[in-house]
């Protein structure tokens, strides 16, 4: 795989020369990017240096907060109590969300049941009533994984759903034209078919599960990270707060890139047969 | 609906050379729509007949209807004289579309058919490999259809009908997504494979050239109803190859014969 | 979606679920769905109500109003300019799908403890969504259209209103459309934030005096006004995009 690494690399790929017509977009991809991260942390640092305003410190300022953070180990112990309900209430909203989805796409009972109920989730305001379950639940872990379930599990089982459901038609009628069974059709045919839809959603709902276990912790003293960020806010400690902000934007971005690059690699191996 | 019949009389074949039987088949969809109305063809063995229409005459609901992925909402189709009442092993179907599993390899995709009747995995690809090189797509067992050029993947469709070792091929306007160019190329390569391999086709088109190339007997019809003007069997030599086929006084006659026949259908 | 029975008696069966099983349950956190129904009657003729509607209405429509315009605009820019949309793809990818509730404590000490932090919010949630499906819709535009606007000599902003912005229309419809549901999130994450303003206030009062039934009340009164709100975003939506059939 190694040998491979750099033409498996989607941004590396994705961009054929633009001839000369356009000589700045000879640069790879990758220059662009480290351009426009140092383009917003420059116009941050001298946001911060005007100062357009006491509460906006500079990214200087963040950048050595947030080492201040680690090495003092504060950040590490505040992960400690945020992510284990997360990956907790992810590993439920994956089995739920997935099997949910698979059932509503199969069966038009579980469709009828589940469809309408999963739309509201997905569309109305869920936040609202997360003020409530922290209420009911207390600081402990239960109130988190629900917050977590709770915006995740919509995205993931309506990807799902869409995935089975929409099965290219002539892919089916094919199956029934060498007269393959059911099961023949929803092994070979349908679950292959939704599984680029099904990663999808649950990328969507781990981004839906970080809105959340910030939220049940921002409405919740004093625990992980959103405590920090609240911390630090009340003491009016604004690099800090800002770097704890940073790391939660920064881990979340991180491992849905990471899971990008993945899906990308195995539907590019998918498409070559090397994994065959 | 009358002259067809008078036309099929005028010719009687003995019924072992019939190897499909359309009777009476009427399509009515859930809205009112008559797709097909007492629409009856018979299909000889051995034989390539192509049902030809404009847009809307119901060819596709009837191959679809034959190959038993559509119920008729009256009339039966009969194979070896049996009435049939799904799809079954003795007829296999290539798809306008391909119907390829992009996931799969071509050599999966081709072995398919018979993965599905529980073949064991070492002879569904032996057979797939030997179909596979029939078709002319020796060297891409591995490849993805995403690699493959429209006409190579229709190639593969092929293969996979070829497989299961069907008697009919029911092929729904199979080289219509295809360029001018290679669709000629596939023409005269499906021609030549049938010489070797004896099937029975049912070839759905809406290109009245490729009918009258194609064809032992093309079938009109028309829409609204669906239903059959006219059976037409162009009876000229292919044994000359393609050029001069496609200036045999016999073929040009039959193209313009069945255009003066469909032209007064459009509106 | 067809399934042989009506979606309003799937929604029915839920709703009678929810009232046999909390009258069952006798929980007092949930309270049997007749109960908040009645409830939503006295709610809405609270005068902390109708303030709390005014003033979130407000928000939302100040913080809709800014990203439909920075959206639209920023979007275009990423269609049409590659160096926009290279300095700018990055991040737009991360905004879209950061847990940006993070970012709401943040925007406290700059903004203030008030209604133009939720103004913030609610353009912080709404803004990506439009800025990537109007550069999707105008990087999707014909560019046989967009030659016969400049061979009849069409100036810039000719260009953007007469070509590209109807061209790309269903695309920044549905961008709108997604913008609006995030939006209405926005809104009522960053009042249960502040939880000093509109309905922030009305859950947390609700919530700390244990008024659960009209705390629930509430809870359905903000999501059929959501649900109302994309409702008519998707006619709308439908309505400027009939011609997008016939292209």
């Amino acid at each position: 795989m190694s040998a491979e690494t750099l033409s498996h690399d989607p941004s590396a790929s994705s961009e054929p020369g633009m001839g000369l017509k356009d000589r700045v977009g000879d640069l790879p991809p990758i220059v662009w990017k480290l351009l426009s991260f140092a383009l917003f942390f420059g116009l941050w640092e001298l946001a911060g240096r005007i100062p357009i305003s006491l509460a906006f410190p500079p990214f200087g300022d963040v950048v050595v907060a947030l080492f201040g953070l680690i090495s003092s180990g504060e950040l590490i112990a505040a992960y400690g109590r945020t992510l284990p309900p997360l990956l907790i209430g992810l590993s439920i909203t994956s089995v739920f969300g997935v099997g949910f989805g698979v059932a509503m796409g199969l069966s038009r009972t579980s469709e009828w049941a589940l469809f309408p109920p999963m739309i509201i989730l997905q569309t109305a305001p869920m936040a609202a009533i997360i003020p409530l379950i922290t209420y009911a639940y207390g600081i402990g872990l239960t109130a988190k994984v629900i917050a977590v379930v709770i915006l995740s599990l919509p995205m993931v089982t309506l990807n799902s759903y869409n995935g089975i459901r929409y099965t290219s038609d002539s892919l089916l009628e094919m199956t029934r034209s060498f007269m393959g069974t059911r099961r023949q059709q929803v092994v070979k045919i349908m679950l292959p078919h939704a599984s680029g839809m099904i990663f999808a959603g649950l990328r969507l709902g781990i981004s839906g599960g970080f809105i959340g276990i910030v939220l049940a912790e921002l409405l919740i003293t004093p625990t992980g990270i959103g405590d920090i960020i609240s911390y630090y806010r009340s003491v009016a400690r604004y690099a800090e707060m800002f770097a704890a902000i940073f790391s939660i934007i920064a881990l979340a971005t991180l491992v849905l890139t990471g899971l990008q690059v993945v899906e990308r690699r195995i539907f590019k191996a998918l498409g070559q047969g090397s994994l065959r | 609906m009358t002259s067809v019949t008078a036309i099929r009389m005028a010719e009687p074949v003995e019924v072992a050379d019939i190897i499909v039987k359309a009777v009476d088949i009427s399509k009515r969809y859930g809205d009112g729509t008559q797709a097909l109305s007492d629409v009856t063809i018979e299909f000889r063995r051995g034989e390539l007949t192509t049902l030809l229409g404009p847009s809307g005459c119901g060819k596709t609901t009837l191959l679809k209807i034959i190959a038993g992925l559509l119920p008729a909402s009256g009339g039966e189709v009969r194979v070896d004289n049996r009435t049939v009442y799904g799809p079954g092993p003795e007829r296999a179907f290539v798809f306008q579309d391909f119907a390829l599993m992009p996931w799969a390899s071509v050599l999966r995709n081709v072995a398919f058919g018979l993965e599905l009747r529980g073949t064991p995995k070492a002879e569904r690809e032996d057979i797939a490999r030997r179909y596979i090189k029939s078709v002319g797509l020796a060297g891409a067992e591995h490849k993805f259809p995403s690699e493959l050029s429209g006409g190579m993947r229709q190639r593969a469709g092929l293969a996979r009908a070829l497989t299961v070792n069907a008697d009919v091929l029911l092929m729904d306007e199979p080289f219509s997504a295809i360029d001018e160019q290679m669709r000629r190329k596939l023409q005269e390569d499906l021609l030549e494979l049938l010489r070797e391999e004896q099937k029975s086709v049912i070839f759905v088109t809406h290109s009245i050239e490729e009918a009258v190339y194609l064809s032992d007997q093309v079938v009109l019809l028309t829409r609204n109803p669906g239903r059959v003007v006219k059976s037409i069997r162009p009876g000229f030599d292919r044994g000359a190859g393609p050029e001069a086929v496609r200036r045999d006084q016999r073929y040009l006659d039959a193209v313009d014969d069945i255009w003066s026949q469909l032209k007064q259908y459009l509106s | 979606m067809s399934s042989r029975l009506p979606v309003f008696l799937s929604l029915l069966a839920w709703a009678l679920f929810w009232e046999l099983s909390t009258r069952i349950a006798g929980s007092t956190m949930f309270p049997p769905l007749s109960a908040i129904i009645i409830t939503i009657g006295d709610v809405v003729q609270l005068k902390s109500f109708q303030t709390a509607l005014v003033v979130t209405a407000r928000a939302f429509a100040i913080g809709l109003g800014l990203a439909l315009v920075v959206g639209i605009l920023v979007g275009a820019l990423m269609g049409r300019f590659d160096t926009a949309d290279r300095i700018l793809n990055v991040w737009v990818n991360i905004f879209i799908s950061a847990p940006l509730t993070a970012v709401v404590p943040a925007l406290m000490p700059l903004l203030g403890i008030g209604e133009t932090t939720v103004v913030a919010t609610v353009f912080l949630f709404a803004v990506w969504v439009i800025i990537i499906d109007t550069r999707e819709g105008i990087r999707g535009v014909s560019p046989s259209l967009v030659e016969m606007a400049r061979s009849n000599g069409a100036t810039r902003w000719q260009m953007f209103r007469k070509i590209l912005l109807p061209s790309a229309m269903p695309e920044v419809m549905t961008g709108v459309r997604l913008g609006v549901v995030r939006g209405v999130k926005g809104v009522i994450i960053g009042q249960i934030i502040i939880a000093l303003v509109g309905f922030g206030a009305l859950f947390e009062t609700y919530l700390q005096t244990f008024q659960m039934t009209r705390f629930w009340a509430l809870v359905l009164v903000v999501f059929s006004l959501g649900f109302v709100l994309v409702e008519i975003v998707g006619l709308l939506e439908r309505r400027l995009t009939l011609h997008a059939k016939s292209r």
